[in-house]
């Protein structure tokens, strides 16, 4: 505990800055000048009802879609302030921005291994001539990649199931391969999408420890979405509430639990 | 468990419905006979009925097989299993495959000893196509891109040769690579615009992108030449030495074997790579590969421009073995026929592609005793290949074995 304290309290300075962040689709504004800060070396959360914008805010972080309106920062430890308003996807990742998606996006076809091998990308650097010549600096880097791979299967629990393809892995290990997957990109920051959504208390459980070591042990800032309320609550070290594209609460979990304005948005209005 | 009889007439029913449909397939082409001369009609019933009792009596002992496999099945299931996983590990022991690869080779280079002038020249045909299959396969099998207009590099790659030779007269070992780079240049211009397309948007702009490639080879004369093409392209030397027909079509025959296999060697290598594996992440989901750092457009750009050298490579190889290049050579059917090969072999797959270039263009070749009937059995063996190729998921490429 007092190990997880002074984490906290070295990394203790914001790792990502949204300001005013809007996006539009059409004529719908999604995002309404959302505020968000996440602090380095915390768990936060994201939480609001069913289209408040969750994982439109998460596109967004990750350059999937472009904001229409405000700014956006990385600031890496090393005392650096990147902008990450409209880079591509793998530029953001490269910065140290992983995710993994709400409705599982896999690599199907590709066994766990090579899934996790892909999360390597932005970390390597042979390309068609190396890969077709295979000097030793290329088998050095394919060994590198297989064995860090390798790790991070054992890391949350795949290790046996390193050979199958990704589509004939049962649900909840498949969610468990897109975390690997996302770590293989060696995050400073990782969004989780549901990484709940369907499992079972029991695995639910592998999960809130498997999300603390990567905290605690890893060092990894962690932002989810999650309409787990059991596991959000007990989770989170902060917690965001979004509805209809804005920010309506931000706090610890006690004060947002009681904050009325996130009852209303999740009950509708006392008649 | 339904009772045989049941089981035996259903079979008979499916049976009888197969002898039907073929028979009003075959009816126009089979029972018909048009005189033009004397303007008659004659009737062969009697051929019709024959055609349609072979089908009947082929589907009935096809379904009565499936029917005793199912009987006998159960039992001899694992020892199939166990006998195919010993098959599998002694196909893939290092020993295996090298003595496999080594064989292959001695075999290959043997058989133009054996064979006449002309059929040399058939396998010659029969490795470029290899080349072309395993180019393709770069874009098609592991980028995911589906590309109909893949004749069109092939067409710069014959056609840079016939050029730098006519006007510059560069020989064949220096177009080579020149063709290739061209070609690849080509790949990259096809590449920006289309980036952004998927699926069938990309299958009709490269569509439509050969056919841009094979119209102004046909009609920028100035250029080109037209229809009436390039001929008395040489054939590549070997230091000067005066070869004479026969050992020149033999030395070409081994410089495409060597080159075929570097080819297979570069795909296989690539495919256990990092840019194979973001190829292949690309194919299989674009938006979680970007996600995971992979640089779409360079990736992108990359199997094509790489596809393309393949066919530029492959282009020069058939200036080189016809002596002679019109566009007619670089129809549409040309892609299609390529496209064949890597869908044949397998998306993603060497050894499937090379064999499927292997039958695919020998196949008719040797079909040539059924004379007017060739290119009727040839597109019913194309039909049955692909019914009973190794039965995996389409778009699947087989198990591999991971570092």
């Amino acid at each position: 505990m007092s190990a997880t304290l002074s984490a906290n309290a070295a990394a203790s300075r914001p790792l990502l800055e949204a300001r005013g962040l809007c996006v539009d689709f059409g004529g719908l504004r999604a995002l309404d000048g959302v505020d968000l800060q996440v602090t380095g070396g915390e768990i936060a959360a994201l939480i609001g009802p069913n289209g408040a914008g969750k994982t439109t805010l998460f596109n967004c972080l990750t350059g999937l879609c472009a904001p229409s309106a405000g700014e956006l920062h990385l600031l890496p430890p090393d005392g650096g302030r990147r902008n990450l308003g409209g880079l591509s996807p793998n530029r953001i990742t490269a910065l140290g921005v992983a995710r993994t998606f709400q409705n599982i996006r896999l690599f199907p076809a590709m066994s766990a291994l090579e899934n996790v091998m892909v999360g390597r990308h932005a970390r390597t650097r042979a390309g068609v001539l190396g890969a077709v010549l295979r000097g030793p600096g290329t088998r050095a880097e394919e060994r590198e990649t297989a064995s860090v791979a390798r790790g991070l299967l054992a890391k949350v629990g795949l290790g046996a199931v390193a050979g199958e393809p990704a589509s004939s892995l049962p649900y909840g290990l498949q969610r468990r391969l897109e975390i690997a997957r996302a770590l293989a990109t060696r995050p400073l920051l990782l969004l989780l999408d549901e990484p709940a959504a369907g499992m079972n208390p029991r695995e639910t459980a592998a999960l809130d420890a498997l999300i603390r070591r990567l905290r605690d042990e890893d060092g990894i800032t962690i932002l989810l979405i999650e309409h787990d309320m059991r596991l959000v609550m007990g989770l989170a070290e902060r917690i965001v509430v979004l509805d209809y594209g804005r920010m309506i609460a931000a706090g610890r979990p006690e004060q947002v639990r009681a904050d009325p304005e996130v009852i209303r948005a999740y009950l509708g209005e006392p008649s | 468990m339904s009772l045989p009889g049941g089981r035996l007439f259903s079979a008979a029913r499916g049976a009888l419905l197969s002898a039907a449909s073929g028979a009003l397939l075959l009816f126009p082409l089979v029972a018909v006979r048009i005189d033009a001369v004397e303007k008659t009609v004659s009737w062969r019933w009697a051929n019709l009925g024959w055609c349609a009792a072979g089908i009947f009596a082929i589907s009935l002992a096809w379904q009565g097989r499936i029917m005793l496999g199912s009987l006998a099945g159960r039992r001899s299931d694992r020892a199939g299993e166990g006998r195919d996983r010993r098959l599998r590990a002694f196909a893939a022991s290092p020993a295996v495959r090298r003595g496999g690869a080594a064989l292959a080779v001695a075999l290959a280079l043997a058989l133009p000893l054996a064979s006449s002038t002309y059929q040399v020249n058939v396998l010659t045909s029969a490795l470029i196509s290899v080349i072309l299959g395993l180019g393709l396969n770069i874009i098609v099998g592991l980028a995911g891109l589906l590309n109909l207009g893949y004749a069109a590099f092939y067409a710069v790659g014959a056609y840079t040769y016939a050029l730098l030779n006519l006007h510059f007269g560069l020989g064949f070992w220096a177009a080579l690579p020149a063709a290739g780079l061209i070609a690849a240049g080509f790949g990259l211009a096809l590449g920006f615009p289309v980036l952004r397309l998927r699926g069938d948007y990309l299958a009709i702009v490269t569509l439509g992108f050969g056919e841009i490639v094979r119209l102004v080879l046909e009609n920028w004369s100035g250029l080109s030449n037209g229809p009436s093409g390039i001929a008395n392209i040489p054939r590549p030397g070997l230091f000067g030495a005066e070869l004479g027909l026969r050992g020149a079509t033999i030395y070409l025959y081994a410089i495409s074997l060597a080159l075929a296999a570097l080819a297979a060697l570069v795909v296989f290598r690539l495919r256990e790579s990092r840019v194979g594996r973001a190829w292949m992440a690309l194919r299989e989901d674009e938006t979680a590969a970007e996600a995971m750092g992979v640089d779409r457009t360079r990736t992108k750009l990359a199997a094509l421009a790489l596809g393309a050298f393949f066919a530029g490579v492959a282009g020069v190889l058939f200036a080189a073995r016809t002596t002679f290049v019109n566009p007619a050579s670089f129809t549409f059917l040309e892609s299609a026929m390529v496209l064949a090969i890597v869908v044949l072999g397998g998306p993603g797959s060497v050894g499937g592609v090379v064999a499927a270039a292997l039958v695919l263009v020998l196949l008719p070749e040797y079909l040539r005793p059924f004379a007017q009937y060739r290119m009727l059995v040839f597109g019913a063996a194309l039909v049955a290949m692909m019914i009973f190729r190794a039965r995996r998921p389409a778009g699947r490429p087989p198990a591999r074995r991971v570092p």
